[in-house]
């Protein structure tokens, strides 16, 4: 059963959202600080009341402020990783697990710690973990409660870049455990394409764009406020083989691409994001360039938005890249639907932070 | 060495560390986590004991515990005997004038504790009173500690107060404080001497050993 969420209220941000999180989805609410997407995280947990809300889980409510219904937030089976963490600093690793249990149990505790990747840790204080280690512990705890929502409040911003990326990897790796609707609050686009499902982008307390995250990630408009830049389509790709030079070849549908810092083994599923402003298109398959990856594809569609760009969708296989180019350059190359096109990719374009292992399992597309 | 003075002011401050640890915990958590309007008349009245000279706060005391007041007359009509010039008095006094030293460090305790970390309390399933014995007393024990023994270092050493509402009836009211004074009246310098010095060794003892316990608790937490 679903999550959903409708939110309406004047202060302390106007704020008119309504979303629904199916069980073992992650849906990333995108927005600027200050869009009301921390409130809405609030909100769902119970440690904010707007003024008309309904908050319903597995068909219950939580919240409906028509009903004069609010389910206390301790009564409420939800599980929070906050930005900080906020783990119980006179508690050890495994006591903070144990604290959102129903009944203490020691051995449970510690194998959640294993599933976080913190085995042989339980006995260390928030103090003696490093951030990474502490998100972990949050999140282990955060799913000791067995929570019917899972919240995820911007749990990868205090962290360095390299925590980071590896954090990413674990929450992939985390999912095949979570069947409960899961919500992620960022404002990183990156992150929320490289997690997320489903997106809702939010700004100024109002929703701008729903939609499975491809579908968000290819919509200039959608994104106008998170940055226009921020345009990228998804690639599924395995890794083939890592050469000496340190690129990596990766096979994806569209054909091998080769990237720079790739890990993993052989056969490992990836998603690799590809910004659509790096994509260069050209008609006849051009020769004696640096550019590694040189993509045969079709023109599928070509959307027009309202600055002086175009996002031409190009079809290679049964994926689609997206190329940010002018509608100078679009029209110069007297571009049309079905035409015949190659997309141009820099190795070194694609940044690290920015390839992923995949989540669903047997399914590269 | 008058033993019966010292016991009955160990006895005072003993009994007002009682009374005051629950309204510590409870006033210096309301006060640290709520806003409302009038808080700072509420802290401004907390803090009030503090500022006056005891003689005023006893002349008030001694007049509204009196036989004639109504509160005087409600405790007569309950107890069967009369709050002025009791120990029961004293204790009422003495954790009226003591309400700063209880309620400020406490308040500061619970303040210190970030809000993130209650709110990840009650979304760990706890109930407020769960939050309250697992993770806020924990964490603000050094604040509720001071406050704790400050109250009873603070308790042992007023004199003003007592006297106005007390009087010095030996057993009942003379507190050790008292009894030094009547030395000194008495031209008895060394009994004076002996028991200022016992006075300054407990409190010295009081003192560091909170300090001690608090700086463990601290080690424990970090």
């Amino acid at each position: 059963m679903a999550l959903e969420v409708m939110a309406r209220a004047k202060a302390p941000i106007p704020l008119d959202v309504a979303f629904r999180v199916e069980p073992g989805e992650l849906l990333a609410l995108v927005g600027h600080s200050g869009s009301g997407k921390t409130t809405l995280l609030r909100t769902i947990a119970g440690l904010w009341r707007p003024e008309t809300a309904r908050v319903s889980v597995e068909g219950k409510n939580w919240l409906d402020t028509a009903a004069r219904i609010d389910l206390p937030t301790h009564r409420r089976r939800v599980g929070i990783v906050f930005q900080n963490y906020a783990l119980f600093p006179h508690m050890t690793a495994a006591q903070n697990v144990m604290a959102a249990m129903d009944a203490q149990d020691r051995a449970e505790a510690e194998r959640i710690l294993d599933l976080v990747n913190l085995h042989g840790l339980a006995d260390r204080k928030p103090a003696q973990l490093s951030g990474g280690q502490q998100q972990r512990v949050a999140v282990a705890r955060a799913l000791a409660r067995q929570p019917q929502a899972l919240l995820l409040d911007e749990p990868f911003s205090a962290v360095d870049r390299a925590t980071r990326e590896k954090l990413y990897g674990e929450i992939i790796d985390l999912r095949r455990h979570l069947a409960m609707p899961v919500v992620l609050v960022t404002h990183d686009v990156n992150e929320a394409q490289l997690l997320a499902d489903h997106m809702v982008v939010i700004e100024k307390g109002q929703v701008v764009r729903t939609g499975t995250t491809a579908e968000v990630m290819a919509d200039p408009d959608a994104l106008r406020a998170m940055g226009i830049r921020e345009v990228a389509a998804m690639l599924p790709a395995v890794v083939a083989e890592h050469f000496p030079d340190g690129l990596t070849r990766l096979d994806a549908a569209t054909g091998p691409l080769f990237l720079a810092g790739v890990e993993g083994p052989p056969g490992t599923r990836l998603r690799v994001r590809i910004m659509a402003h790096e994509v260069i298109l050209s008609r006849p398959r051009p020769e004696g360039l640096s550019a590694q990856n040189i993509l045969a594809g079709t023109v599928a569609q070509i959307v027009e938005g309202k600055g002086p760009a175009v996002t031409v969708h190009v079809a290679i296989g049964d994926h689609e890249l997206l190329a940010r180019i002018t509608r100078r350059a679009a029209e110069q190359m007297a571009l049309q639907p079905g035409e015949k096109v190659h997309a141009i990719l820099k190795s070194m374009s694609i940044a690290r932070d920015h390839v992923a292992r995949t989540y669903h399992e047997g399914n590269v597309g | 060495m008058d033993w019966t003075a010292l016991w009955l002011s160990l006895r005072l401050a003993a009994w007002t560390v009682a009374i005051l640890l629950p309204v510590s915990i409870f006033m210096g958590r309301f006060l640290a986590y709520r806003d409302f309007r009038g808080k700072g008349l509420v802290e401004a009245l907390v803090m009030l004991p503090l500022v006056l000279p005891p003689t005023v706060l006893g002349f008030y005391l001694l007049v509204s515990f009196g036989r004639n007041s109504p509160i005087g007359q409600w405790w007569q009509s309950v107890f069967g005997s009369q709050l002025v010039f009791s120990f029961e008095g004293l204790v009422v006094a003495s954790v009226i004038f003591n309400l700063p030293f209880a309620i400020q460090p406490a308040q500061r305790g619970f303040e210190a504790i970030a809000v993130e970390v209650r709110e990840a309390a009650q979304c760990c399933g706890m109930s407020p009173l769960a939050s309250l014995w697992k993770v806020e007393l924990p964490l603000a024990w050094p604040g509720v500690m001071t406050a704790m023994v400050l109250t009873f270092a603070h308790t042992l050493g007023e004199f003003g107060i007592v006297l106005m509402v007390g009087g010095s009836i030996p057993g009942e009211t003379k507190t050790i404080a008292i009894a030094i004074y009547d030395r000194v009246q008495g031209f008895d310098n060394r009994g004076a001497a002996i028991m200022s010095a016992t006075l300054v060794a407990i409190s010295l003892f009081t003192i560091t050993i909170t300090y001690w316990l608090s700086a463990r608790i601290g080690r424990r937490l970090s």
